[in-house]
């Protein structure tokens, strides 16, 4: 990875909610924008770029809205640049901004994912009407549906391992005082025993839908250095992209998937991601993604990203490698901003702020995004220390 | 900074493609531009495009074009919500960092399949502006009075305009409005939308544009007379209209000013000014003289593709430059109503 | 191709829900009271409608204050072609008007019945909607003023106060968007239609590969280009993976779950693309199970993709799948095939 280098000096979140009443579509990015600025200790004037990533703007029903937003967030005067790619919109989003740094065109940037999914039905927006065709899909479960199935028949994956992996991330919600699901009470049978969907996934396999705004402020190495706080080093960003359909083209693990992964590894400079990477956040929208991301990003060989979930490994207590300890999308999820959410819980990991779902000593952390049909990828490694 | 040129272009506007999908309609352009310069999708370091879910009446929209890159393998690629003009700005940053040395830039419209309209009104502030429905027209009429009113524009002003981008546009394939007309005849019109007339307003078009950009060196290898981005920028402005200046194009000036547009004499401007007024706006933000022809395409008064025509006047900048029509030109984007974003470009030759 | 293009209406509609914040819901609230509110800025001056954050240094903006029911016209533009949604339902003008009071302009309708009517600098006054909801649009618009300027005191003048006591402060808004468009699928796509009217299917073909993608979308993502023959296949084909649909969809009241919709790949195709599995229990579906088109009947036939009601069990053994993780069959002939037609021509 070449140029400048780049370091998360501040992050911030809203509170994650099915709606948040109390505030405009603004308000939500102001909370979380002003949370990102005090933990750099920056104030707008220090701000020389604002980056901002959402999901389809149908979701609001406002087209291109970060020119409303312009006022709100400190940009007048100043360069604003909007991403979209999909679901991995959230981590194109960081990986752009930190694009801007890199290459010395800025200084500092703040960057935010967002989506106000109570301000219309993402079932609507994710299914508009098209003529000369007929739905039967129902939206991402029935789209993903089949391609968990194909995973399972593969690995051979006993039936309950997705039902781990909510249940799992659920207790992890727990520990993160802004996850939107908070089931203090749910048990591993009640997942079980939740409705099925979409055949094989429950009702508890799935994730919400979400208000919420996450931001970032990404800063240069002498920010980084001068910075009095904690700091995440960013070792690596990448992002790929690939056809939806095409013979031969391996949906349950994407070439697009395992080429970024090697991508940002490579930069980084790890080899052994299983025992070099401290803590994953990674895009789990239905729980069976855990293991078959596992698997696709090298954390373990082929056939045995379900074995690390049946063995705990991917639980904060006691796990080797704990995946989604903020509770993840199935606990969180504002679309737009569910992607910069695990790179931005990725540099909590390593900056040590992550609170009561701290994964103990995290030096060297991984943040993950995927979109489309499996076809948007966008992934960072980040670092407590600069050189690694 | 890093020496960027643009080495390869293309572009199709028509006043409507109905009979062709986005990705049907680009995938020659793509594919021409590719072998201009005898490049590979997987020979180019990154891709980005700009569109709009919104002008097109679809969620994710760009996903069905992104198979017409040929992503297989997969590439290394983004996707503003934007016009194509700061898809390139994103590939010029990540050619900045060093690690690649070429880019591939697309966008497109349809606006033709959607009443463009209706869809720009959803673009207001959604609590105070949006639920009224004005249309973008009616809102550069009132910053068109606002500068009538000032004395700083007067009728006859804006007529010259429009007949010279109708004069330009007439060598310029892709104009769909480029009938020569006079001033006294455009005069002669009767309103659009009082004070605009339908000379002052865009000629909207179907299309796309393509664009490969390289660094350095690989530049001058694909390309015989690459076309320097010597300086490029972008900024916004606020959003309510009710607190601007909407007689000046601020964040148009901060940007010609960052681009660099008044450190040499400017041979031609290609202006992203889809109403005379604006051009008129743009022509005083850039700084531009009496010695800078601007729009000799005929600008987006000739053709207005809504989220290329930013995209296709850096190229119609680098096309002219390259076939020698000037050393240094400046290429303007917008977005927003009333141009409240604003991107600068400064292209030279070698 | 000589054909009319396909083209049918699509209606994108939706009555968004907006929550506003406390600005927004100040002035909406005011509205709805008959009182228009502006916000106070660290300057001084008013800003109205009042924004949230100010545009000069982006700080938090939260002083209400009231301002004039009567403003003047900063600038206009004549709509002589209203459309539905828009303030009047007869040509009007569009106008900023900068209220007595405030130092920002708000954009409305003024009710005037010809341009000559109007003018810059003229005074206005509010009208006001008889049934208000705290909405922007409890202002039907402005009309002439009745009283000279002057004459009525800006109440907006004084400190920051609190104008409104509503009981229940309005906190959200209902935005609902309608916009029509002309749907047309393409050429690749309409040929597959007007394919389907006579129960045949077509996909087409990857000049470099040679595979073939169905429904055919002109491109090959593979190549990169414009693919280069239709092909017609098969209307049989085998379930590649599925999915078991066990709750009811929007829009689909006729599929009772548990319901089977699959990835289907038709015989001399490379891709899949979904469709419906009926005549077999859900829980029976197989991976690999050979299926065959259930057309509508021929008088029902139309250019559209539901002219097939779903896939049936053909009864042909399950075809084998050997890595379960490969989606689709690169047709290795016909890939063959394709590149010796391209060496031929070039």
């Amino acid at each position: 990875m070449g140029g400048e280098r780049a370091a998360v000096i501040g992050v911030g979140q809203t509170k994650y909610a099915s709606t948040r009443g109390d505030v405009s579509m603004a308000g939500l990015l102001r909370e979380a924008a002003l949370r990102a600025l005090e933990m750099a200790d920056k104030t707008w004037d220090d701000i020389d770029a604002i980056v901002l990533g959402k999901a389809p703007d149908f979701f609001e029903g406002v087209m291109m809205p970060e020119l409303y937003l312009s006022e709100a967030l400190g940009a007048v005067g100043k360069p604003m640049l909007r991403v979209h790619t999909a679901g991995s919109v959230g981590g194109s989003t960081a990986c752009m901004a930190t694009s801007l740094v890199q290459s010395r065109v800025h200084r500092t940037v703040l960057t935010i994912g967002w989506e106000k999914q109570s301000e219309s039905n993402a079932m609507w927006a994710l299914s508009l009407p098209q003529p000369f065709s007929t739905s039967i899909n129902a939206g991402a479960g029935g789209y993903f549906s089949p391609i968990i199935r194909r995973y399972m028949m593969n690995t051979n994956a006993p039936e309950l391992i997705g039902c781990m992996v909510a249940f799992k991330d659920r207790q992890h919600a727990l520990r993160n005082p802004l996850a939107h699901l908070h089931q203090r009470d749910l048990t591993f049978e009640q997942v079980v025993e939740s409705p099925m969907l979409w055949d094989p996934i429950r009702y508890s396999e799935t994730c919400p839908s979400s208000d919420g705004a996450c931001a970032m402020v990404i800063t240069d190495e002498t920010g980084g250095d001068a910075h009095s706080g904690p700091v995440a080093w960013v070792q690596g960003t990448a992002m790929r992209t690939e056809a939806n359909n095409y013979g031969g083209r391996n949906m349950v693990s994407p070439a697009a998937s395992e080429q970024c992964a090697a991508d940002v590894f490579s930069q980084a400079g790890i080899t052994d991601r299983r025992r070099e990477i401290d803590a994953v956040e990674m895009y789990v929208p239905f729980s069976w993604y855990e293991p078959m991301w596992l698997e696709s990003l090298g954390f373990c060989d082929k056939g045995e990203g379900w074995r690390m979930v049946e063995s705990g490994a991917t639980g904060i207590d006691g796990g080797d490698l704990p995946v989604n300890c903020s509770g993840g999308v199935l606990s969180s999820n504002p679309i737009g901003a569910s992607g910069m959410i695990r790179f931005a819980e990725a540099a909590l990991q390593v900056m040590g702020a992550a609170g009561e779902h701290q994964v103990d000593g995290a030096r060297t952390a991984f943040g993950h995004a995927y979109g489309g049909g499996a076809q948007y990828f966008a992934m960072w490694v980040v670092s407590a220390d600069k050189n690694r | 900074m890093r020496d960027v040129a643009v080495v390869g272009f293309a572009q199709r506007q028509e006043a409507e493609i109905a009979d062709e999908s986005e990705v049907e309609l680009m995938v020659p352009l793509m594919d021409q531009v590719k072998k201009s310069v005898g490049l590979s999708q997987q020979d180019i370091g990154f891709t980005c495009s700009g569109s709009s879910d919104f002008l097109a009446g679809q969620a994710f929209s760009f996903v069905m074009t992104i198979d017409g890159t040929g992503p297989v393998p997969p590439i290394s690629e983004s996707h503003v919500e934007m016009d194509g003009a700061w898809a390139l700005y994103e590939a010029w940053v990540k050619l900045q960092i060093g690690d690649i040395d070429t880019a591939f830039v697309y966008s497109y419209g349809r606006p033709s399949r959607g009443s463009l309209r209706d869809v720009l009104a959803t673009q207001m502030d959604p609590y105070y502006v949006a639920p009224l429905w004005p249309d973008a027209f009616a809102i550069e009429a009132l910053r068109a009075r606002l500068l009538l009113d000032s004395g700083k524009v007067d009728e006859r002003q804006l007529a010259e305009i429009a007949s010279r981008s109708r004069a330009h546009a007439a060598g310029n394939p892709n104009a769909v409005r480029s009938s020569p007309k006079s001033v006294a005849d455009i005069l002669a019109e009767p309103f659009a939308v009082d004070p605009l007339r339908p000379s002052d307003l865009p000629a909207s078009a179907d299309g796309g544009a393509v664009m490969i950009l390289a660094a350095g060196d690989r530049a001058r290898e694909l390309c015989d007379r690459p076309v320097w981005i010597r300086g490029i920028d972008h900024r916004i402005d606020a959003h309510s209209l009710g607190v601007r200046d909407l007689t000046r194009v601020e964040s148009a000036e901060i940007a010609a000013h960052h681009a660099g547009v008044a450190d040499d004499k400017i041979d031609f401007a290609e202006l992203h000014a889809p109403f005379t007024t604006s051009e008129f706006l743009l022509a005083e933000a850039l700084g531009l003289d009496g010695d800078t022809v601007v729009n000799p395409s005929g600008g987006a008064l000739a053709a207005h593709t809504m989220m290329a025509s930013g995209l296709i006047r850096v190229g119609e900048a680098a096309t002219r430059i390259q076939a020698g029509d000037g050393d240094r030109a400046a290429a303007h984007a917008s977005s927003g109503p009333c141009m409240q974003q604003n991107l600068v470009c400064v292209l030279e030759g070698d | 191709m000589s054909d009319e293009v396909l083209e049918a209406p699509l209606v994108l509609e939706y009555p968004f829900t907006r929550t506003t914040g406390p600005v927004v819901g100040a002035f909406l609230t005011g509205l709805r009271e008959g009182v228009v509110l502006g916000v106070k800025r660290g300057d001084g001056s008013v800003m109205c409608p009042p924004l949230e954050y100010d545009p000069a240094d982006s700080s938090a903006l939260s002083e209400m204050v009231e301002v004039g029911q009567a403003g003047e016209i900063v600038t206009w533009a004549w709509n002589g072609a209203p459309r539905p949604q828009q303030p009047f339902d007869r040509p009007f003008a569009w106008a900023l008007v900068r209220l007595d009071g405030a130092d920002t302009t708000i954009l409305h309708g003024v009710l005037v019945d010809d341009p000559s009517e109007i003018h810059t600098g003229m005074r206005v006054d509010i009208v006001w909607r008889d049934e208000r909801v705290g909405q922007v649009s409890d202002i039907a618009g402005f009309a002439p003023a009745t009283a000279p300027a002057g004459s009525e005191q800006p109440p907006g003048s004084g400190d920051g106060v609190e104008v409104v006591s509503a009981a229940e402060p309005v906190q959200s808004v209902r935005t609902p968007i309608r916009i029509e468009y002309n749907y047309t699928p393409g050429r690749g796509l309409s040929a597959y239609l007007r394919a389907m009217k006579d129960k045949r299917i077509l996909g087409d073909r990857c000049p470099v590969s040679g595979q073939v993608f169905v429904p055919p979308r002109g491109v090959s993502p593979i190549a990169g280009m414009p693919t280069s023959e239709m092909v017609e296949l098969a209307d049989t084909g085998y379930v590649e993976s599925f999915n078991i649909t066990r709750v009811p969809i929007r829009g689909r009241d006729d599929l009772h779950p548990p319901y089977c919709s699959a990835w289907i790949v038709l015989d001399g195709a490379s891709v899949g693309f979904m469709g419906l599995v009926t005549g077999i229990e859900a829980e029976d579906v197989t991976i690999g199970l050979r299926v065959k088109a259930l057309w509508k009947p021929d008088d029902e036939l139309e250019m559209s993709a539901t002219n097939i009601l779903s896939w049936v069990p053909t009864g042909e053994p399950d075809v084998v799948i050997d890595n379960f993780e490969l989606v689709g069959r690169v047709d290795e002939a016909a890939a063959s095939e394709a590149s010796t037609d391209e060496e031929a021509e070039s």
